[in-house]
């Protein structure tokens, strides 16, 4: 394991930014600020964190419809972010795509997927850019554990490892898909992707060095020709599928527990490792995630609305006098 | 009894899965507490057991082909397609697999599937969870589609749906769930390739399906406060189609609007349009017009979703340019 101060000061303050986004999304969706489906990302911080912390904007990562994480941890901009949560003009996509289909091309964020299992082909695709013009990237599709059983996913596994592609499976095992418990059993996942050919570990998702250092190993394995990896890292989804669901169908006892055990930000800073992270330094990088976040907002509910107009930008193909 | 969509669904699969024990429910959290995402499969496990409503992983390729294949065997699943976009994840087993079996197999074969599957824009959640896709599945051959805009139609469609021995796919426009109508009790059956009029009127056609029936009548109760008297046919089926009844009510009217919240390129309004233009040609007085969403995916922004969609102001309006030809 090899992490810069800069490097351990990144991890808490990506994971710590995305606790406290997440916390105010959900007040304000509450508050009826915000539109559409929103899914929160809450205790796998540590997951994304870890998995692009080693990132540049040349390499990719397809997301899920879970994805607000992922865009932070690549290095999205808040404000950009919020102005396309909130449907803005100005957003990252002009507001038409929203939470569930967010993208950054400028940073290799391929997108946000409301399609379960849609994002690793679109992954390995991107991974086969990379090895085609040997650039030395990497590629990287989050999946879910309820993502890891759809057709589409068992194909990129089996992809990849044909192709050699330098990608990184990244498994995010929260137990639950919507309102079902996976009847899969912690592990199942890994060997899965194993059985294809690749290397696969399960790691506990909450252990953000544990994690970093899985994720370390596996992107020198794709930038150095070493082909794919897959990685399961098991976690706890915090709050309900969506905002909005109260998650009545959990047992409480076990979702409290969950919850307790689970949570990366203390674990993290009980580290030894983490050990140059004075409480002064916490408090500054504190401060300045609340600021950011509040001008992000008040920048975001000041913004305009798309005019009737921009229904019509990004249209390739159009039909004169009949467009409706 | 009067009870919205969402209730008359599920309340005609209660009784279709006591009718007949072969009649079996599988998709994704359909036997979760909660009934689904928007509660249609609520109190079917409790009553009818885990062996015949099933809770599946997240495959839907497995989902829609299995649902086939086990009506190819003997079973009649109603298998859930939670929303209609997700059709490009199973589109093989659909339109080369279940849709071919009773002609390619040369008669040996029926199958008696019913896909329910949630459809339409309005509800926020942007391009890949909006579409409505059904003039793509009416498309195909071999494949019946079905579009109810109202609860007591859903109850007699859906009765019919599951009781037919070929595939169907039962389209739900999301924005209606919770739209309440007068529903009758018991058994309810309606048949396949009917339209309802409903609205009777002379002066013009205007023709809707799923949720633009409900559009086009109350564009339809607004141009009656005008004068004008509008006719309103809703489809109720997209294939197999009523073409008879069109044609008839253009015969009385003359004129023809259809309003479709497809995309306007190989529409059901294109289809209609076509329909008319070879077998009504001389019943019209005044070119058809199509109202339907514009040529593009659907926007996650509300202020552009809500401009989308077919309105009745648009609807108010076609009428009007139609009528003044
Ligand atoms: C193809 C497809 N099928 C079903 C859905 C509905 N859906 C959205 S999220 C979800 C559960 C996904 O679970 P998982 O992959 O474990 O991700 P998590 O929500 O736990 O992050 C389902 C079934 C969808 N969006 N796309
Ligand atoms: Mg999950």
């Amino acid at each position: 394991m090899d992490m810069s101060p800069e490097k351990l000061v990144d991890a808490y303050r990506l994971m710590k930014t995305i606790r406290e986004f997440e916390e105010r999304m959900r007040s304000e969706y509450q508050q009826g600020k915000l539109p559409g489906f929103i899914h929160i990302y809450r205790n796998q911080e540590a997951i994304a964190v870890a998995a692009c912390l080693d990132m540049t904007n040349e390499d990719y990562i397809a997301s899920t419809h879970r994805g607000h994480g992922h865009c932070i941890a690549k290095g999205c901009e808040i404000e950009a972010m919020l102005l396309e949560l909130a449907c803005k003009e100005d957003g990252l996509c002009n507001g038409k795509g929203g939470s569930m289909h967010i993208a950054d091309m400028s940073k290799g964020m391929l997108g946000a997927n409301a399609i379960v299992g849609g994002g690793p082909p679109i992954a390995a695709g991107a991974a086969l850019t990379a090895k085609t013009l040997g650039n030395g990237a990497v590629s990287m599709a989050f999946i879910g554990d309820g993502a890891s059983d759809q057709g589409t996913v068992a194909e990129s596994l089996n992809l990849a490892v044909v192709l050699q592609l330098p990608m990184i499976f990244m498994y995010e095992n929260n137990r639950y898909a919507e309102f079902t418990r996976s009847p899969k059993p912690d592990g199942r996942i890994a060997e899965r992707a194993g059985a294809f050919g690749m290397p696969s570990e399960v790691i506990d998702g909450s252990d953000f060095f544990a994690m970093y250092d899985a994720c370390q190993q596996a992107i020198a394995r794709g930038r150095d020709g070493g082909g794919p990896t897959a990685i399961e890292a098991v976690c706890n989804r915090y709050y309900g599928h969506f905002e909005g669901d109260a998650q009545a169908y959990r047992d409480q006892e076990e979702l409290a527990q969950e919850r307790a055990v689970s949570d990366p930000i203390p674990r993290f800073l009980a580290d030894p490792r983490a050990a140059a992270l004075t409480a002064e330094k916490i408090a500054d990088i504190d401060v300045a995630i609340m600021a950011e976040i509040d001008r992000g907002f008040e920048v975001t509910y000041a913004a305009a609305d798309p005019t009737p107009d921009k229904l019509y930008t990004d249209v390739y193909i159009h039909y004169e006098g009949r467009l409706r | 009894m009067k009870m919205t969509i969402r209730e008359a669904i599920n309340l005609t699969l209660h009784q279709e899965m006591e009718r007949d024990e072969r009649v079996i429910v599988l998709g994704e959290d359909v036997a979760s507490d909660q009934g689904g995402v928007y509660g249609i499969t609520d109190g079917l496990p409790a009553k009818f057991g885990l062996h015949r409503v099933i809770d599946t992983p997240i495959t839907e390729s497995a989902i829609v082909g299995a649902a086939g294949g086990a009506a190819l065997t003997g079973l009649r699943p109603v298998a859930e397609l939670m929303f209609v976009d997700f059709l490009g994840v199973c589109l093989d087993q659909i339109l080369n697999q279940i849709a071919k079996f009773r002609y390619m197999f040369g008669g040996q074969a029926r199958t008696p599937v019913v896909i329910r599957t949630m459809i339409g824009a309005g509800t926020g959640t942007g391009p890949q969870h909006s579409q409505i896709l059904y003039p793509l599945l009416a498309a195909i051959p071999g494949i019946k589609v079905v579009t109810p805009a109202n609860a007591a139609d859903a109850k007699g469609l859906l009765t019919t749906a599951i009781r037919d021995d070929d595939p169907v796919i039962f389209c739900e426009h999301k924005a209606l769930y919770m739209d309440e109508c007068e529903v009758p009790d018991g058994e309810y059956v309606l048949p396949f390739g009917q339209a309802s009029i409903s609205a009777e009127g002379s002066d013009i056609t205007i023709v809707g399906m799923s949720r633009t029936a409900v559009i086009a009548g109350e564009a339809a109760a607004k141009l009656a406060q005008k004068g004008i008297s509008a006719e309103v046919i809703d489809l109720r089926t997209l294939s197999p189609l009523d073409e008879a009844s069109v044609l008839e009510s253009l015969a009385k009217t003359g004129r023809l609007v259809v309003v479709d919240e497809s995309n306007p390129y190989c529409s059901m309004a294109s289809e209609i349009a076509g329909l008319v233009a070879e077998r009504g040609f001389d019943t019209l007085d005044a070119p058809v017009k199509r109202v339907t969403s514009p040529h593009t995916p659907v926007p996650a922004t509300p202020c552009l979703e809500a401009d989308y969609v077919p309105s009745v102001e648009r609807v108010m309006a076609a009428v009007e340019e139609t009528l003044s030809y």
